[in-house]
């Protein structure tokens, strides 16, 4: 099976982030692998080792800095790998991001894309779903867990949905967002990681995708960013009082009743 | 004069509120530009369901009814909703920012090719039916303010922001009957697991009862739904104990997990990472136990009990039972 992973690498949840000039600092900021997209790099190569051959294929929208994520994939097993890196690429809005993406994918025939649900920076969650469209491709998102069938032409989808869980089953191939819970990421091991330095990391530019700069990246952008801020700082409230847990939790409820006014 | 569509949402026969606060904020957005709203309600067998969305504050529904859009799917909700939006050319369109308006609204704004901005948490009108949004990033350690090149402007509205207006069920609004092609659908949901009864949807409920480590076990998350149960709010958990397996990763709340925005959150045992603030501060009210003084939740509580949750949260639960007896 041919499987393309979307692999993103974003600021580390931890980091402490600031605002310089409009818009977010990352000098000095430990950039990672996505989350997400690691659960959809582990998935990959779990189908690809039960399926006994085809590739792991990772596209990664980014920045030089970005090979890092991509030679992470590689040393946990991933095959190949291409960055897709132009000056007329960065700051895309999601749909820009999605067309850059789907016009490098539209190059192979994949099987199966994955990619996580969303991406810890913008934290949008849609470019799966616009690749898909774009592509015209089936999606299933926000996926816990997932069954190939046998005959690898279908797939059945276990995700959470307002009410419960939802069984999905879709054809092949189709566009797949990998939600936490879908497997446990794998260490790289000393030999993944020796292996990782000589796999292929093609860059692909605006020329290479045969894209219009005027519909991608600033230029194509339709969502502006007029403001950054810091969210309101909420402060510390008080410690309640009292000689017992019952004393403590009779002012504890007062206080939600008559100043909070929330029960 | 913005004239805005909404999206409403329906499962088995029963309008979702989502629905009606989304018509709320379309509400606002209209009445203030002198437009008009209308909400898209698609579904097999859902005309009936047309004029509460009237009593919320819709002006027109548009109805779109076919077998296939019994059930939600992405493909067929896609291709019935981009060419209402195309027909009708609405100013603005609004969607949930549910686990279905999260599903849909990246392969609309592909099929449209207009931009979406998702998540969003506050909204207002600028210059002339322009709108502005503010959306969190980075797990809301920084927020947007986001303004629209593109038309329709179209943005998704986080749950529990907006609240609906008052039900008049003496408000008339008009229903139009669209034909509706959902087309293929390679996707579909075979089959629903429903969540326990009286199991409620997290990123929606008014109160949230969340545990960490320091409940000691999944056993004791027994204690918290009764809690919760109390105040008919949702369980949710840190990403600790998720983690540990002591409970399913749906019920995570942080930056990995779900995003919650209730009028109470009590958080019992959890020490308060930043990633799993990020997933609770726009809490209207926060409570926090916890046995240790320094734990970092109560720097962000509007109220703390520190003492050990065990002897708190059985008391609270039983005072509170008092209550709304």
């Amino acid at each position: 099976m041919n499987i393309a992973v979307l692999l993103k690498q974003v600021p580390d949840t931890e980091a402490r982030l600031k605002i310089r000039d409009g818009s977010v600092d990352h000098t000095d900021v430990k950039m990672v692998p996505n989350p997400f997209d690691e659960f959809a790099v582990e998935e990959a190569i779990r189908i690809r080792e039960k399926s006994g051959s085809g590739q792991v294929t990772i596209y990664c929208l980014g920045q030089e800095k970005a090979k890092e994520a991509v030679k992470w994939a590689f040393s946990v097993g991933a095959d190949q790998g291409f960055l897709l890196k132009d000056p007329a690429f960065d700051n895309s809005d999601l749909l820009g991001a999605a067309k850059v993406l789907a016009a490098a994918l539209k190059k192979e025939h994949y099987d199966l894309i994955l990619c996580g649900k969303q991406a810890v920076d913008d934290d949008a969650g849609q470019v799966a779903q616009a690749v898909a469209e774009l592509l015209d491709l089936p999606h299933v998102g926000t996926v816990h867990k997932m069954e190939l069938s046998e005959d690898k032409k279908s797939v059945v989808c276990y995700r959470d949905f307002e009410g419960g869980v939802e069984v999905v089953q879709s054809s092949l191939p189709a566009v797949i967002s990998a939600e936490k819970g879908l497997n446990e990421v794998r260490y790289a091991s000393l030999k993944g990681i020796m292996a990782a330095k000589k796999k292929s990391l093609v860059e692909m530019d605006l020329a290479a995708l045969g894209l219009s700069a005027a519909d991608i990246g600033a230029a194509g952008a339709q969502l502006e960013i007029r403001g950054l801020e810091m969210p309101p700082v909420r402060a510390a409230g008080k410690i309640i009082d009292g000689a017992s847990p019952q004393e403590k939790v009779a002012n504890l409820v007062k206080l939600l009743r008559e100043e909070a006014k929330v029960i | 004069m913005a004239n805005v569509l909404t999206i409403a949402e329906q499962r088995k026969g029963e309008l979702r509120r989502i629905s009606f606060e989304l018509i709320g904020a379309a509400r606002e957005i209209a009445n203030s530009t002198g437009g008009t709203v209308a909400s898209v309600l698609l579904g097999s067998n859902v005309t009936g369901l047309a004029a509460t969305l009237g009593h919320y504050g819709a002006d027109t529904v548009y109805v779109a009814e076919h077998a296939d859009l019994d059930m939600y799917s992405a493909e067929g909700y896609t291709r019935v909703i981009a060419e209402i939006i195309r027909q009708k050319q609405p100013d603005v369109v609004i969607l949930g920012g549910s686990a279905l308006g999260k599903d849909l609204g990246g392969r609309l704004s592909a099929k449209l090719g207009i931009a979406l901005a998702s998540d969003c948490i506050n909204f207002k009108v600028v210059d002339n039916g322009r709108i502005m949004v503010k959306r969190p990033i980075y797990g809301g350690r920084i927020l947007a303010n986001v303004t629209f090149k593109s038309n329709p402007q179209m943005f998704a509205l986080r749950p529990n922001i907006i609240k609906p207006m008052d039900q008049d069920t003496g408000r008339a609004c008009s229903v139009e009957k669209i034909a509706a092609d959902p087309g293929p659908i390679r996707a579909r949901t075979v089959e629903i697991k429903e969540k326990a009864a009286g199991k409620k949807e997290l990123t929606e409920a008014d109160v949230v009862v969340s545990g960490g480590r320091g409940l000691k076990g999944p056993e004791h998350f027994k204690m918290l739904d009764d809690l919760a149960d109390v105040l008919g709010g949702a369980v949710g958990a840190s990403r600790a104990v998720v983690d540990a397996g002591w409970i399913g990763h749906d019920q995570q709340v942080g930056q990995t997990g779900k995003v919650v925005n209730p009028t109470l959150y009590i958080a019992a045992g959890i020490s308060g990472a930043i990633q799993h603030l990020a997933g609770m501060t726009s809490s209207k009210v926060i409570v926090a136990i916890n046995k240790d003084a320094d734990a970092p939740i109560f720097k962000v509580a509007d109220y703390g009990i520190v003492d050990d949750l065990f002897a708190i949260v059985p008391v609270l639960t039983e005072e509170l039972a008092k209550i709304k007896a």
